[in-house]
């Protein structure tokens, strides 16, 4: 009870303090275009614009590793990633993300010149030149990037991990019914998303079909949630590609498995209880809904697990920011405070949200799977 | 909605997609078969050994209440036997009882018969002593007297006296 409570304080506390946020953030754009004329010496405009530089750039991905840089000396601590590039006119390049000096320099490569933009890769003439339109957006082209960023990076070492995790696992499984090291804390994960996610969604009989794919999607939803809380600075997860690809296979994967009744609860959803001219009218409303819902369905999955991330390393990075925007025994320590309990709840938010994920993957395919029609 | 969409990398997405691909079939081959496979077996074998328990404990109560029975049976069979053992001796004590009692009884008769008897011939041959006895004595009286021709002449005459014609 205590806890909920204190959960709740919080909750209001961040709430005010986000709007404070935002509204900060839009006075700095305000001074920024105002050239620094209002409330405020620069040099604490300069710190709370690089924070909000920072905050932007760690939401981004990026094309190399960057650990922490120093600002007054102008170097980054860290290691560059491969760049990938194609496209028709020039075939496939390859370089090295240092090429691109972290955007401050115009990558040559094989005769030809790209530039980051956005965290965005240009192609572009020797000097570096980008032309913006009126949406400021760049008008040069924009080669297909298949570079190993950060975020692909993360992935393949999350990968690794959950290789070595789970296949050790299986391993200790074949000496004896026991298992041993950090299976013992994954074999209750385990259980729990077979018994109380999988098969009361699914059903006894179908949910093994499924059991591989929501393991997979929770252990690492979970791990690049965790990941993206520690020090490292990634942010997959909150990444829309990343929960784009996730929620477009939940989707594929439902409608593969949809069976003859999940596609009479979309075209005839009424059944037999009504007759056919009497459906008519209604089915004009009501299978548009059915289908738009098909799609709903899979986005709101999407905007979820993207949202809340971003949100939490949002509202965490500017907690930490407020300790140096502050700089006072009190208004810093009690955003450290402040920073730390949200640091707690975006732990049990990286979980929840690896559970939200697969609890609702496990209920569509439960639809799509449906054995009677049930009555609604 | 803009931004989501300018956010959006296809290099990432498509990297995503292998490499999410590529893991969920390694990951299934090599870790989630073997793993749900021994977690279905463990649980199967608990449940066998739960089952076998039970069985185990149903056939123990059965032989248990087999044995109870068994010595109740026992017990019973006793009784029955203690009880019939009893009444044969009673039977028997009763029986002897009885024939010891008519035994007696016939013994009894015969002896009375027989003292009867004795008591019959002894006083006929008290009789018979007596009869000739007394004859004997009235034989040797009457000689004695017969001897004496005087006295008996005497006696006569008295006797002839005494019967005077009154």
């Amino acid at each position: 009870m205590q806890s909920k409570l204190a959960i709740k304080f919080l909750t209001v506390i961040l709430f005010f303090f986000s709007f404070g946020l935002i509204a900060q953030d839009h006075s700095n754009e305000h001074q920024e275009v105002s050239h620094e004329q209002h409330e405020g010496t620069p040099e604490q405009v300069s710190l709370k614009t690089k924070i909000k530089e920072s905050i932007n750039h760690h939401l981004l991905d990026s094309h190399d590793f960057t650990f922490f840089s120093d600002s007054e000396t102008g170097k980054h601590y860290g290691f560059p990633l491969p760049v990938i590039l194609w496209d028709q006119e020039d075939g496939i390049q390859l370089f090295s993300s240092s090429k691109f000096h972290h955007g401050d320099a115009v990558a040559e490569n094989n005769g030809k010149y790209y530039t980051l933009y956005h965290n965005k890769v240009y192609k572009t003439d020797a000097e570096g030149t980008i032309t913006l339109d009126d949406h400021h957006h760049p008008t040069q082209a924009k080669p297909l990037d298949f570079s190993i960023t950060k975020s692909v990076l993360m992935i393949l070492i999350t990968g690794i991990l959950m290789l070595l995790a789970f296949v050790g696992m299986a391993k200790s499984f074949k000496k004896g019914p026991i298992v041993t090291g950090a299976g013992r804390f994954l074999e209750p994960i385990i259980l729990y998303i077979r018994d109380d996610i999988a098969i009361p969604n699914i059903g006894e009989k179908k949910h093994r079909k499924y059991m591989p794919y929501l393991l997979t999607i929770f252990f690492f939803v979970w791990f690049l949630n965790l990941f993206g809380l520690t020090p490292l600075g990634v942010n997959v997860t909150g990444n829309i590609a990343i929960t784009f690809a996730l929620a477009i296979m939940t989707f594929i994967i439902t409608q593969v498995s949809g069976n003859k009744n999940y596609w009479m609860h979309i075209f005839d959803p009424l059944g037999n209880s009504m007759p056919w001219y009497g459906k008519i009218p209604l089915y004009i409303i009501l299978i548009p809904i059915e289908i738009l819902g098909v799609f709903v369905k899979p986005f709101a999955l999407m905007i979820r697990l993207y949202a809340n991330i971003m949100a939490g390393h949002i509202v965490l990075m500017s907690l930490i920011g407020l300790i140096f925007v502050f700089q006072n025994w009190i208004g810093s320590s009690a955003s450290f405070v402040l920073s730390f309990a949200i640091s707690m709840i975006e732990l049990l938010v990286a979980l929840l949200q690896a559970y939200i994920f697969t609890m609702l993957s496990a209920l569509y395919f439960g639809f799509a799977v449906v054995e009677h029609e049930e009555a609604h | 909605m803009e931004k989501l969409i300018n956010d959006f990398s296809f290099g990432l997405f498509f990297w995503q997609m292998i490499l999410f691909v590529l893991l969920l079939l390694l990951l299934k081959k090599f870790a989630w078969s073997p793993i749900l496979s021994a977690l279905n077996d463990r649980e199967e074998g608990i449940k066998d050994a739960l089952d076998s328990a039970e069985k185990a404990r149903l056939e123990m109560q059965n032989l248990q209440s087999d044995n109870q029975k068994l010595l109740q049976e026992a017990r019973s069979e006793r009784e029955a036997m203690i009880k019939e053992a009893r009444e044969i001796k009673e039977t028997m004590i009763s029986d002897a009882k009885e024939e010891a009692k008519t035994e007696a009884d016939k013994m009894i008769i015969n002896a009375q018969a027989a003292i009867e008897s004795e008591k019959k011939s002894a006083i006929a041959e008290i009789k018979n002593q007596v009869a000739s006895l007394s004859i004997d004595i009235a034989e040797k009286v009457v000689k004695s007297e017969l001897a004496d021709k005087d006295k008996q002449l005497k006696l006569v005459e008295s006797m002839l006296n005494d019967a005077t014609l009154n």
